[in-house]
Formats: structure tokens, C-alpha cells, sequence
């Protein structure tokens, strides 16, 4: 009798034997019951979309993205990609124009950097936020990522010339965030990595990766920039060497899963080149690198996982980058989301849903009361900077800062 | 004898046939009583692709049969449309198939009345993405898929609707005759135990392949010859249109989309007619569906196979043949006075799930012309309750402002009479089903109005329990709405367990991957958590 050698669908949906653990770890569906959850809106209401596309269910619009229900599965199904792809494909509504705003984090931090003290004022402010919430729908309570007046890349070009010295090169794809917004974190990046005498280099014009457009419903601005991105890595990879390093998670998992899962952008030959820089830099003091830290350095501090990372699987790098500095005590948050999911949390409809999700973390965080929260994302530090008042950093700021360059 | 168990006329057999005569019966105006041993559509209704074939299969072989085809395909779109999903098929010739059938085919589909064109291999890969990619030619025909379990409870509501009484999970144990004139039926009911005696003047054999045991019981032959088919069921739609071989009709060549799975078909046996009521799919039926299933649509050979199922095709002898040599797939009603002077027995049989209502509107004209009733049929002109109004987008719209997925596909399966589900409280709208979507005001429905009484009657009507978990969670669930309906806990364990074997025995033939690993984590769930 002949068997079959291998059963596969898209996205595994058709692997899934209905165990419902990802029901369970499902942070919306604890908090907003018109959630169908993970199950249903995933491999349950997959194929019954592909009977009638009808039946596809505007509440998916409810998930985060977190990706948690793709940690919990047993059986390797990609709950969340088939939630995504189900958006992208059969959702007829166009996106609003605060979802294209609040997606096109590029473009609006081209604009912003200009007039960067001023949109920090007005936005700081609480009339202007309720004006906002009005005409756009963003909570007013949310508070936005400042920018910051001149970008990342312009500050790199610059020092071009001595990053090209050292004998190791990386291509760094520092993501909007660094960017516009902080560029005090690619500046951290880049003293550590120096430190190990690796050098940085820009990519050739990166763009956003697209993560907010994906969510957002915008597949055709998102898979324009991902072949972009995937083609500018793939250029930078052809020089020996050169690995491509991140410092947001969900950057980097954008990259590497989302661009082929969700919008069938082939990166199968740079996948495994693209990094997050603890990674990369707990890969270096493996094969034998040493970095010397300040004996007067003593932090109290508290990690917490961001969920892509723990989908990676790569919060264990993080976290022994932070054990390593001698003045560091090390305090491991519980697996929890944090609410915000990038440009999620920002919508008035999400708001409240995205405080209770959080809760559990802000009450632990409180509790543990630590000098810093250390976390790779941005979106989870404005979250919990906004949401407890303490301030959070990157891994990389935090080794930066705690490193001895005398 | 009292009035409550006199008819004009009793139908044995709950499988389309009957169902589909009882509704044209009463539609006439005449009292009827429908028999069933086990439930509605248990039988070959139940068991086989759910085409609602456009005659294009039978073209060439058989002209009258296809004529027939698509006059009735064409009406019941209309009369049946929430049954029918109108998704067009195509006939592909892949490189190893003779071309020249492709003339052949259209010729003859042209002659019989069917649309059939020959489009370019390119826009049938395009129109079908799951087609093999190395068919050489394709021929776009009207087929559809058809909801068999659907039809017939549809056909059943409408001839209760018009007065017409239903007993299911009841067997006929005696035909009373008086004399050469049948009188009625000796009847004993599975679920109560009662005897019961039924007198009408006409009794219509619909039984299917079981009809030569019934027409025995009235003294007279009526030779089958029961040929066994198997099909796969896959566990999700690979295909959105109905894709044939075009060549000679042979083993596994069609492959159907049917609600939410599609199913790849058929073999063809012959067995004896001791063995129809326990039919399995043997290891070589299996090899041979997926190795030429996979011809058809090559994704098939990574997609999951849900279960394997095996049904019975009532051929019939033709005429007064008894040999067997003259072997018909067409109508046959035989008038048992003409034939064997037995007076007030009639058998439908032959024919097929298409041609349903053709075979209803013979043999109720006959019952009417020897009840000397002079009233013409109406089945191919009224919808069958559901299919009144539209689309289920607009069926569901006019119900609720935002229809949730659930209600969506509710719609689908009910059609108009969705309105009839008890909504908006939070239990009626708990899911029972998660993988079809079943509500528990769904299968309240069912159980109030459709006469399902066991786990397996209510998955005929609703699809509960048969998504790919194959009753992991809804059965346990929909088991204490039946138990809550009957009042008893302890039949209903029984219940459960009989389902589940059920469902395993589908599962079986096909029980290794993921389909294996489900199998395995239901029995935790039922055996170790449920203590069932």
C-alpha cells in the first residue's frame, strides 16, 4: 500500500489537531471576547475561507501579531502567519488613513525630522492629542516616540571612513526607529561592536521592513519594500564576511519569517545571515572576543522578552549578554505581551484591550522594581516607559553603557 | 386500524429517493408516511462524490442518462440552490490521454443538451490553480457539487411541511397482504421498541440496493447487483471546481469540492449483495485514489486525507432481466401489479443522486395514477425550503447587521430557513463545532425540527464533527444537548462511543500523519479525560 511521504499545507493549518493550547495562550483573548481566538480565526476559519472567501471574519483585525500561539503549538502550525495572510488576502476594506499613517513609519519620519522639536511639542501636549484622537482615532492617551533632529544614517555616513578600518565588517539594519527616533541605540550598537573590532556599515538605502504595513493591510507597500530589503542585503552579503545585524526584534523577524510567509518574498539564501546583534555579539565572545567592563557599574535589572524574540527562540542570548556584565543583577521577567504590538496599541479601539493585556507585566515590573527594564523592542519599551514610568532600554544600550573603554 | 396509521401512500427508505417521492407525494396532496431503518441518507445518497453531475460523464456512453443530467442539474440549481455550490467542472486530458476522446466528449455533450467548450489548457490552470499542470487539454462543463445529507433533510422538511409523517430508526419487518394486494407494512421502532402496523394502499420501494430484501418480503424479485465504490476525503478544498479525467470513465477520476474538504473517486466493484451493509476500503482502493488523485490535482499527494468511506451503487437489472446481463445506471420503476401481479407495490430504484427528483416525479406519477389522481408535479417549479431567497450573504444580512463567520456559514447550510435558529443569547450562539462552525442553536434545530436523534443523525444535518477533528470536542459537546433533549444521560454514552467508532472506522484506512496523531489525541481526550 502506498502511503503518502508528506503531508504539508500553507502555513501548516492543516497540521493543527485542534488541541486549542494556543487558545489558552492567547493574550487578546483574555481581554476582548470578540477575538475568535487563535484556533478558530487561524486554521479553523482557514478552511472555510477557502471555500468562500464570504466567510472571512473582520475581527482578526483583534490580533496582535504576538505570536505567541505559534510558541505554544505542539504540532508547528503558524497560527499567527495564517491570521496575517488571511488580513492581507480577504479583507475587502481599505485601510484607513490613520492605519497608512501610523504604518508608514518612514515616511512619516522623513517628514518629521525637520520639525522634529516642534511635532515633539505639539505631541506632548494634551489638546493636540485629543485633536488627534478625533480626526484619526488614536487614543489620546498614547504617548508617541519623540524624534530626534538629525537621523542615524547621516550620523554613520559620516564615519564612514573609520568603521571601514576595522578588520570585521557588518551591514546594520537599523530600522525606523533608530533612525528618526533614537539614534542613541545604532550609536550604542556601533561602540560595542567596535569594542569587538567590528565595524559598521549602512546598507545600501534600507527602508522600513515593513511590519506596520503588513498589519495594516497594506500588502503591496510592504512586499515593494521587502523585495527592496531582501535585494540591498543581498548585495551587502556578496562581500565576504559581512553578516546583516538588527537591533529590534521585530525587524528581524520581519526579515526572516514574515517576508516569505506572508508575502511571498523568497530571502531563503539571506535568512540565516540576518541577525539580531546580541546574537551576533554572543557569537563573537564565543569563538573568543572579550569585552572589559566598569568595575563601577552595578544595575538592578529586568529583562523582559519581547514575544517575536521569544519566537525566535533568541531571548536566551540577551539575557546572557546582560548576565555577563559583573555589576549587573539579573531578574528575569514571566513570559508576558506587553499589549502594544507595534501601531496596535496606538488605535482607540485597542487601547483599553492593549493596558489589560500589559497588565500583568506592569504589575510584575512595579513589584520587582527595578533600576532598568532591558527589552529588544521599541515598541514594548514606549509601552512600559508610558505604562510604569520606568525606563527601558536595549541590551545593547545596557552593555554600551557598562562598558570600561579606557 | 385507526386513522393515525392510515395512508395514500407509505415510502420505505430515507435516501433521496424516498425523500425526494414523499415530497412530491405530499406536494400532490396525499398522506404520506416515510419509513427509514437507520437515518436519512445512511445509504449510496450518503456515500459517494456529491456531484450533481451535468451528464458530461455519461455523454458518451449513455445519451439518455445525460440528457436527463443536465435537465434536472439545471433545475435543481434553481430548486436546491443552498444545497448546490454552482462551481463549474472540467474535463482534463493529460498527456497520456487520448485527445480524440476530447472530440468525442463534446460531441456528445453537445448532442445531449450539455454546454461543454473546449478552453485552452492555460485558462483552465489559471481558472483551477490545483490542476495538474501537464494537461494537455480541458473541456469546461456545467457540474456542481451537492450537499446529498442537505438535499434530502430538505426534501423531508418539505413533505412534513405538507403534512407528511416521517418515522426514522425504524425497520419494516412484514409487508401485510392481503391476497396478491400489499395493504401496508409491519414496522418496529429502534428507539422504542414499539411494533406498529402502517396500511396504505400503495407501498413504494425506495429502499436502493436493499430493495431486493424488502420486494422479497412481498414475494416478488427485483435483481441487484450492488457494486461497491471508495473515495478519499481530503482535509480541506485543494480544488474550487470539479475536475474529471476526460477519458473512458475509469477508477479515481473525479475529484470533488464539497463544502469545506474535497473527495477523489471513485473504485468499482462488484460484491455481494450480503456484504452492502458493511463495506470497507481495502489498502489497494487507497493506493489506488491517491495515486490517481494525484494526477488530477498533484497537491493532493502532501495534502491531509481527512477519511476513506465506501458506498454502494444500486444497479438494478433492467426490465424483467434477472440475469444481471442487462445492467442499467438509468431509472428503473417497476409497477409490481404489471410485473409480478402484486397490487400496490411499486419500486424506484436505479438512477442516480442527480436525477433524484425525475426518479421522485415517476414513480409519484404512477402512485397517483392507480390512486386515480390526476395532479401535476410541482417539485421542479417550488424551492425546497431554504432555498427561497439568495445568496447566503443576503440571507444572513437580513438577519443581522454584521453576520459573524458562524452565522455566515450558518446561512449556507440552512439557507433562508437560518432564520429559524434560535440567536443572539450567548449559548445559542456557542460554538459546538469549531471546525464547521456549529452553533448550539443549530443543532437545537436540528434535533427539534430536522428529527435527528443520534450523534450521527445530527452530523448529517449540521456537519457537526465532521471537520478535521472528527468529533475531538463537538461530539462530547452536542452529546449533552441530545441527552438534555431526550432526557437520558446513559443512552447518550452509548451514543458517543458508537459515533466515535464511526468516525474511527473512516479514519482507519488512512490512519498515519497528522490524521493519526488527531485519532490518538481524541482517545486521550475521550479515554483518560473524559473516562468515556
Amino acid at each position: 500500500m502506498q502511503y503518502q511521504e508528506y503531508t504539508q499545507s500553507e502555513n501548516n493549518f492543516e497540521e493543527c489537531t485542534k488541541c486549542s493550547i494556543c487558545t489558552v495562550f492567547c493574550p487578546v483573548l483574555q481581554v476582548n471576547p470578540l477575538f475568535p481566538g487563535p484556533k478558530q480565526a487561524g486554521p479553523d476559519g482557514e478552511r472555510l475561507r477557502l471555500k468562500d472567501p464570504g466567510f472571512f471574519d473582520a475581527t482578526l483585525k483583534y490580533c496582535l501579531n504576538c505570536k505567541r500561539c505559534e510558541v505554544a503549538c505542539p504540532s508547528g502550525v503558524n497560527v499567527a502567519d495564517i491570521i496575517q495572510s488571511a488580513r492581507l488576502h480577504y479583507d475587502q476594506t481599505p485601510p484607513k488613513l490613520r492605519d497608512r499613517i501610523l504604518a508608514c513609519t518612514d515616511l512619516m519620519g522623513k517628514m518629521a525630522r525637520p520639525f522634529a522639536p516642534l511635532i515633539n511639542g505639539v505631541a506632548s501636549k494634551e489638546l493636540p492629542r485629543t485633536l488627534i484622537e478625533t480626526a484619526l482615532k488614536v487614543d489620546h492617551r498614547r504617548i508617541f516616540p519623540k524624534y530626534g533632529s538629525r537621523s542615524f544614517e547621516a550620523w554613520l555616513r559620516r564615519r564612514q571612513k573609520e568603521q571601514a578600518a576595522f578588520p570585521l565588517q557588518v551591514a546594520y539594519f537599523h530600522g525606523c526607529y533608530v533612525n528618526y527616533n533614537y539614534p542613541q541605540l545604532g550609536k550604542d550598537l556601533v561602540k560595542v561592536l567596535n569594542a569587538l573590532g567590528v565595524g559598521v556599515q549602512l546598507l545600501d538605502k534600507e527602508k522600513c521592513c515593513g511590519i506596520a504595513m503588513i498589519v495594516n493591510g497594506m500588502r503591496k507597500e510592504a512586499v515593494k519594500n521587502a523585495t527592496h530589503n531582501v535585494s540591498i542585503i543581498r548585495k551587502a552579503l556578496e562581500k565576504e564576511g559581512v553578516k546583516v545585524i538588527t537591533t529590534s526584534s521585530t525587524c528581524t523577524l520581519t526579515l526572516r519569517e514574515e517576508y516569505p510567509a506572508l508575502l511571498d518574498v523568497d530571502n531563503a539564501d539571506v535568512h540565516d545571515s540576518i541577525l539580531i546583534a546580541s546574537r551576533y555579539i554572543f557569537e563573537c565572545l564565543e569563538k573568543g572576543a572579550t569585552l572589559k567592563f566598569r568595575p563601577d557599574y552595578h544595575k538592578r535589572i529586568a529583562y523582559h522578552e519581547p514575544c517575536h524574540m521569544e519566537r525566535m527562540g533568541w531571548g536566551i542570548f540577551s539575557e546572557r549578554l546582560l548576565r555577563m556584565i559583573p555589576g549587573v543583577e539579573y531578574m528575569p521577567l514571566d513570559s508576558n505581551c506587553c499589549g502594544i504590538a507595534g501601531t496596535y496599541g496606538f488605535k482607540k479601539e485597542n487601547y483599553d484591550n492593549s493596558q489589560a493585556i500589559g497588565a500583568a507585566l506592569f504589575d510584575q515590573i512595579r513589584a520587582v522594581n527595578p533600576d532598568i527594564v532591558a527589552c529588544d523592542c521599541e515598541t514594548c519599551k514606549w509601552q512600559i516607559e508610558m505604562s510604569t514610568g520606568y525606563s527601558v532600554l536595549n541590551p545593547i544600550s545596557i552593555l554600551a553603557e557598562a562598558l570600561d573603554t579606557n | 386500524m385507526n386513522a393515525n396509521n392510515q395512508f395514500d401512500v407509505i415510502i420505505i427508505g430515507g435516501g433521496i429517493t424516498g425523500a425526494g417521492t414523499q415530497r412530491d407525494c405530499a406536494m400532490r396532496g396525499l398522506r404520506t408516511l416515510l419509513i427509514e431503518r437507520s437515518d436519512i441518507a445512511t445509504g449510496a445518497t450518503g456515500r459517494n462524490h456529491g456531484l450533481l453531475h451535468s451528464g458530461a460523464r455519461y455523454a458518451v456512453n449513455d445519451p439518455e442518462s445525460a440528457a436527463e443530467c443536465i435537465r434536472e442539474n439545471m433545475i435543481l440549481r434553481k430548486v436546491a440552490a443552498h444545497c448546490i455550490d454552482p462551481s463549474d467542472g472540467l474535463f482534463v486530458s493529460l498527456p497520456e490521454d487520448d485527445l480524440d476522446y476530447q472530440k468525442t466528449l463534446v460531441q456528445a455533450c453537445r448532442n445531449a443538451g450539455i454546454r461543454a467548450e473546449i478552453i485552452d489548457p492555460d485558462l483552465a490552470r489559471r481558472l483551477e490553480p490545483s490542476v495538474n499542470p501537464d494537461i494537455i487539454g480541458a473541456v469546461r462543463v456545467p457540474d456542481c457539487s451537492v450537499d446529498p445529507f442537505r438535499l434530502c433533510a430538505a426534501n423531508m422538511l418539505d413533505a412534513k411541511l405538507h403534512g407528511g409523517q416521517v418515522r426514522l430508526h425504524t425497520d419494516v419487518t412484514a409487508i401485510i397482504k392481503e391476497g396478491n394486494t400489499v395493504k401496508g407494512v409491519r414496522t418496529h421502532n429502534r428507539n422504542t421498541g414499539e411494533d406498529t402496523d402502517f396500511y396504505a394502499p400503495i407501498v413504494v420501494n425506495a429502499c436502493g440496493v436493499w430493495g431486493q430484501e424488502l420486494a422479497s418480503m412481498a414475494g416478488v424479485r427485483v435483481g441487484m447487483f450492488p457494486a461497491k465504490g471508495s473515495l478519499l476525503i481530503f482535509a480541506h478544498r485543494v480544488n474550487n471546481m470539479v475536475i474529471n479525467r476526460c477519458r473512458k470513465p475509469s477508477n479515481a477520476d473525479i475529484l470533488v469540492p464539497g463544502d469545506t474538504v474535497c473527495i477523489v473517486g471513485t473504485t468499482s466493484s462488484r460484491i455481494p449483495l450480503e456484504e452492502c451493509r458493511n463495506v470497507a476500503v481495502t489498502p489497494d482502493e487507497v493506493t489506488l485514489l491517491i495515486t490517481e488523485g494525484m494526477k488530477l490535482a498533484p497537491r493532493l499527494a502532501s495534502t491531509r486525507i481527512l477519511r476513506a468511506y465506501a458506498g454502494v451503487r444500486p444497479l438494478v437489472s433492467a426490465d424483467d432481466d434477472p440475469s444481471g446481463r442487462n445492467i442499467s445506471r438509468g431509472i428503473v420503476c417497476l409497477d409490481h401489479e404489471v410485473r409480478d401481479g402484486v397490487k400496490g407495490l411499486v419500486t424506484i430504484t436505479g438512477g442516480k443522486l442527480t436525477s433524484y427528483r425525475l426518479m421522485a416525479e415517476i414513480a409519484t406519477d404512477l402512485v397517483c395514477r392507480k390512486l386515480g389522481i390526476d395532479k401535476a408535479c410541482e417539485t421542479a417549479i417550488h424551492p425546497l425550503p431554504g432555498s427561497e431567497e439568495g445568496s447566503y450573504e443576503e440571507v444572513a444580512k437580513k438577519i443581522w447587521e454584521n453576520p459573524t463567520t458562524a452565522q455566515k456559514v450558518a446561512a449556507s447550510r440552512l439557507g433562508s430557513r437560518v432564520s429559524r435558529i434560535r440567536t443572539g443569547d450567548r449559548r445559542d450562539d456557542a460554538l459546538i463545532c469549531e471546525c464547521e462552525q456549529v452553533t448550539m442553536g443549530e443543532i437545537n434545530l436540528a434535533i427539534e425540527r430536522l428529527e435527528a436523534s443520534t450523534l450521527t443523525d445530527l452530523r448529517r444535518r449540521t456537519r457537526v464533527g465532521m471537520g478535521t477533528c472528527q468529533g475531538e470536542y463537538c461530539a462530547c459537546r452536542a452529546a449533552g444537548l441530545l441527552a438534555k433533549a431526550h432526557g437520558c444521560i446513559e443512552k447518550e454514552r452509548a451514543d458517543i462511543d458508537s459515533f466515535l467508532q464511526e468516525r474511527w472506522k473512516g479514519n482507519f484506512p488512512i490512519g498515519w500523519g497528522d490524521t493519526l496523531r488527531e485519532a490518538e489525541y481524541t482517545q486521550w481526550v475521550y479515554k483518560h479525560v473524559l473516562g468515556i
